[in-house]
C-alpha cells in the first residue's frame, strides 16, 4: 500500500514536468504582448525603448531556451517566477486568491455528495416510481444549466425576493462563520448542481445494477431484510463507479468555477485565470495551469486509494 | 464512458422493416423530443433571416430595456436590440460552433485513437502520454490557453481560432474511445487479410477500421456536441469567445447585463434559457443514439 502511493507518487513528477514544457512553449506562441497590453492599460506613451527596456526588466529579450531554463530551474525550487502584470511573486498571487475557491470547491462537492447518494439510492430504489422520474428529471436539468447562468438565477431570485446580495469580499470562515457562508454557499450551490447531478445519475444507475448481481438475489433468498442487503452488500459495491466520477468531474467543478466566480465577483483563483489570460500575464498562467494538474492529478491518486478501501478485491499494485 | 464498437455483423442484423428513421423515433421518443428542438434550433440557425422580426444589431434608443411582450417578444436589451431576433441569430452561432468544433475534435481524435490502437507498441505509448496530458486539464482551461495563445481570426464569419480551441480538449476524449474500439477490430480476421493483401497503413485505416468505428463516433460527437455549445457559451460569457457585435448567447448574458437583474431580468432569463434548452436537446438526443446504435448497453 506504501509501495503503491509512494510509486504512483514519483509518476506525478514525469506528468507535471511535461504538462509545465507543454505550457511553456505553448504559450510562447501566443500572439498578443503582455508588455504592449500593459504599457496601453497604463496610459504611457509607447515607445520603441520604453517596450525593449520593459522586455529587458521582465526577462522576456533573452533568448527562448534561457526562459525555458530560468522557468525549469525556477520550479524545481518551487519558484513560480512573477506576474508579468503586477510583479508579484506567481505563489503569492495564487496564495492571496486560493483560500475562498478552495473553500468554494470543497463546499459544492460536500453538498454535492449528501445530495446525490440519498437522492440516487432512492431513485434505484424506487426505480419508476414519480419519484424516480422527478429525481431523473432534476439530474438530466443539472447536465444542461450552465453554472454561471445558475449563478445569475440565483442571485435573480435574492434580489427579487429578499431585495439582498451576497457582499463583495471575503471572510475567512473562523473570524466570522456567518459572512463567510453568506458569501460562499451561493457560488457553491450554483456549481454544485451540476456535480450532484452527474453522481446522482451515477449512483441510480450503479445501483440498478449492482441489484442484479446474483449475491443480492441470495441474500433476498435467505430473507435478509432489504435495510441490511443495500448496507452489506449493495450500498459499498455501488458506491465504486460514483467514486470515480466524483473525482472525474472534480476538474469540472473547477472549470465551472473559473466562470462562476465572474458572476459573483468572487476574488478567487478562477477570476484570476480570466485576468491573466486576457492580459496574456504568461507567469501567471503557467502557475495556474500547473496548480490545476496538480490538483486534478492528486484528486485521481485520492479516487484509486478510495478503490482500495471500499472494494478489498482491488489490489493496489 | 463504455463505448463498445459495433461490429460488421451486428451492422448487417439490424431489423429492416420501416426507415431508419422511423425505427429511431418508436424505439426513442425521449431522443424524439431532442431531435425535435435540435430541429427547431437549426430552423432558427438556417431561416434566422426570415424568422428574426429585427435585425439583430440594429440599435434602437427609442425602445431600450422594453419589457417582454407587444412589438418585442423576449423585450429588448440596453440599447434597444431586440432579445428575440438576437437569439434566433444566436442559435447560428452556438451551431456552428459547436457542431464544427465537435466534428473537428472527433475526427481527429477518431484517427489519434485507431491509428494508436492500430499500431500499437511505441506509437501507441506516445500518443497515449501525449492524451493523458491534455486530459488532466479541465475543458474551459484548455480552451482557455488556446484562445489566448491563438487570438481571433475571422473566417466567413466564424472565429476559427474559437472552434480550434473548443475543439482540443474533445480530442484526447475521443482518442481514448477510438482506441479502445480499434483495439477490439485489429484482430479480426479481415483486418488480416487486408494486412495479407497488400494494402498500406493508411488504407487500412481509412478503409477498414474507421467505417468500424463510425457508432462511437457518432455518439461521441453528439454528446460532444453539447458540451461544444456550453464552453462556447462560457467563453463568450468571460468575453474570450465571440464578440461583439455577433449575437451569441454567452455574449448576451455577459458584462453589462448583470446590472441589469432588477430592470430588465429578461435579458438574463431568454438567453440562458436558450444555451440550456440546446443543451438539453443534445444530451437528449445523444443518450438515445447511444441506446439505439449500441444495443448492446441495453440492459
Amino acid at each position: 500500500m506504501l509501495g503503491y502511493v509512494v510509486r504512483r507518487l514519483l509518476l506525478v513528477v514525469p506528468t507535471l514536468a511535461g504538462v509545465a514544457v507543454a505550457v511553456f512553449f505553448l504559450i510562447r506562441v501566443m500572439p498578443g504582448d503582455v508588455v504592449i497590453v500593459k504599457l496601453r492599460a497604463d496610459g504611457a506613451p509607447i515607445s520603441e525603448e520604453t517596450v525593449l527596456a520593459e522586455r529587458r526588466r521582465l526577462g522576456l529579450d533573452k533568448p527562448l531556451y534561457l526562459q525555458f531554463v530560468d522557468y525549469m530551474v525556477g520550479l524545481a525550487r518551487l519558484d513560480l517566477g512573477k506576474s508579468l502584470w503586477t510583479g508579484e511573486p506567481v505563489t503569492k498571487e495564487i496564495g492571496l486568491r486560493i483560500a475562498v475557491s478552495v473553500q468554494i470547491a470543497a463546499m459544492a462537492a460536500l453538498i454535492a455528495v449528501l445530495i446525490a447518494l440519498p437522492l440516487g439510492t432512492i431513485s434505484a430504489l424506487y426505480r419508476d416510481s414519480w419519484i424516480d422520474h422527478t429525481v431523473r428529471v432534476v439530474a438530466v436539468s443539472g447536465l444542461a444549466i450552465p453554472s454561471f447562468w445558475l449563478g445569475m438565477l440565483i442571485i435573480l431570485v435574492l434580489l427579487s425576493l429578499f431585495n439582498w446580495l451576497p457582499k463583495i469580499g471575503y471572510v475567512p470562515f473562523w473570524q466570522d462563520p456567518v459572512a463567510n457562508l453568506s458569501v460562499t454557499i451561493w457560488p457553491a450551490a450554483a456549481v454544485g448542481y451540476r456535480y450532484a447531478a452527474v453522481a446522482t445519475r451515477m449512483m441510480r444507475s450503479s445501483l440498478l445494477e449492482v441489484m442484479r448481481e446474483d449475491y443480492i438475489r441470495t441474500a433476498r433468498a435467505k430473507g435478509v431484510w432489504t435495510r441490511l442487503i443495500m448496507r452489506r452488500h449493495a450500498l459499498r459495491n455501488a458506491m465504486l463507479p460514483v467514486v470515480t466520477v466524483i473525482g472525474l468531474e472534480f476538474a469540472f467543478l473547477i472549470g465551472g468555477l473559473v466562470v462562476t466566480e465572474q458572476v459573483f465577483n468572487i476574488n478567487g483563483i478562477g477570476k484570476l485565470f480570466v485576468d491573466a489570460t486576457a492580459r496574456g500575464d504568461f507567469n501567471l498562467i503557467q502557475g495556474l495551469v500547473l496548480l490545476i494538474a496538480t490538483i486534478f492529478i492528486f484528486t485521481n491518486l485520492l479516487v484509486d486509494l478510495l478503490y482500495g478501501w471500499l472494494d478489498p478485491r482491488v489490489r493496489l499494485s | 464512458m463504455a463505448v463498445v464498437a459495433t461490429t460488421p455483423a451486428q451492422v448487417e442484423t439490424l431489423p429492416p422493416r420501416g426507415s431508419l428513421l422511423w425505427q429511431f423515433v418508436r424505439t426513442q421518443p425521449l431522443g424524439l423530443i431532442g431531435l425535435l428542438i435540435i430541429v427547431l434550433y437549426v430552423a432558427f440557425a438556417l431561416g434566422a433571416v426570415w424568422i428574426a422580426p429585427f435585425d439583430p444589431e440594429a440599435v434602437d434608443f427609442g425602445a431600450m430595456l422594453a419589457p417582454p411582450g407587444g412589438e418585442h417578444l423576449f423585450g429588448t436589451d440596453q440599447y434597444g436590440r431586440d432579445v428575440f431576433s438576437r437569439i434566433v441569430y444566436g442559435a447560428r452561432t452556438a451551431l456552428a460552433v459547436g457542431i464544427l468544433s465537435s466534428l473537428f475534435g472527433c475526427t481527429l481524435g477518431a484517427l489519434m485513437g485507431a491509428a494508436s490502437g492500430y499500431f500499437g507498441g511505441r506509437i501507441d505509448t506516445a500518443i497515449q502520454r501525449v492524451v493523458d496530458i491534455m486530459l488532466s486539464f479541465p475543458l474551459i482551461v484548455l480552451a482557455m490557453v488556446v484562445v489566448a495563445v491563438l487570438g481571433k481570426k475571422n473566417l466567413a464569419g466564424i472565429d476559427v481560432n474559437l472552434i480550434t480551441a473548443i475543439a482540443l480538449p474533445i480530442i484526447p476524449k475521443m482518442a481514448r474511445v477510438a482506441r479502445s474500439s480499434t483495439l477490439s477490430i485489429v484482430t479480426m480476421p479481415f483486418i488480416d487479410a487486408a494486412r495479407a493483401a497488400g494494402f498500406s497503413h493508411t488504407r487500412i485505416i481509412l478503409r477498414h477500421i474507421t467505417p468500424n468505428i463510425v457508432a462511437p463516433y457518432l455518439i461521441m460527437a453528439t454528446a460532444f456536441i453539447a458540451q461544444a455549445i456550453l464552453l462556447e457559451a462560457s467563453l463568450s460569457f468571460l468575453g474570450l469567445g465571440v464578440t461583439e457585435p455577433t449575437p451569441a448567447w454567452g455574449l448576451m448574458l455577459s458584462g453589462t447585463s448583470a446590472d441589469f437583474y432588477q430592470t430588465a431580468p429578461w435579458m438574463i432569463l431568454f438567453p440562458g434559457a436558450a444555451i440550456t434548452l440546446a443543451v438539453f436537446a443534445f444530451n437528449l438526443f445523444g443518450d438515445s443514439l447511444r441506446d439505439w446504435l449500441d444495443p448492446k448497453l441495453k440492459s
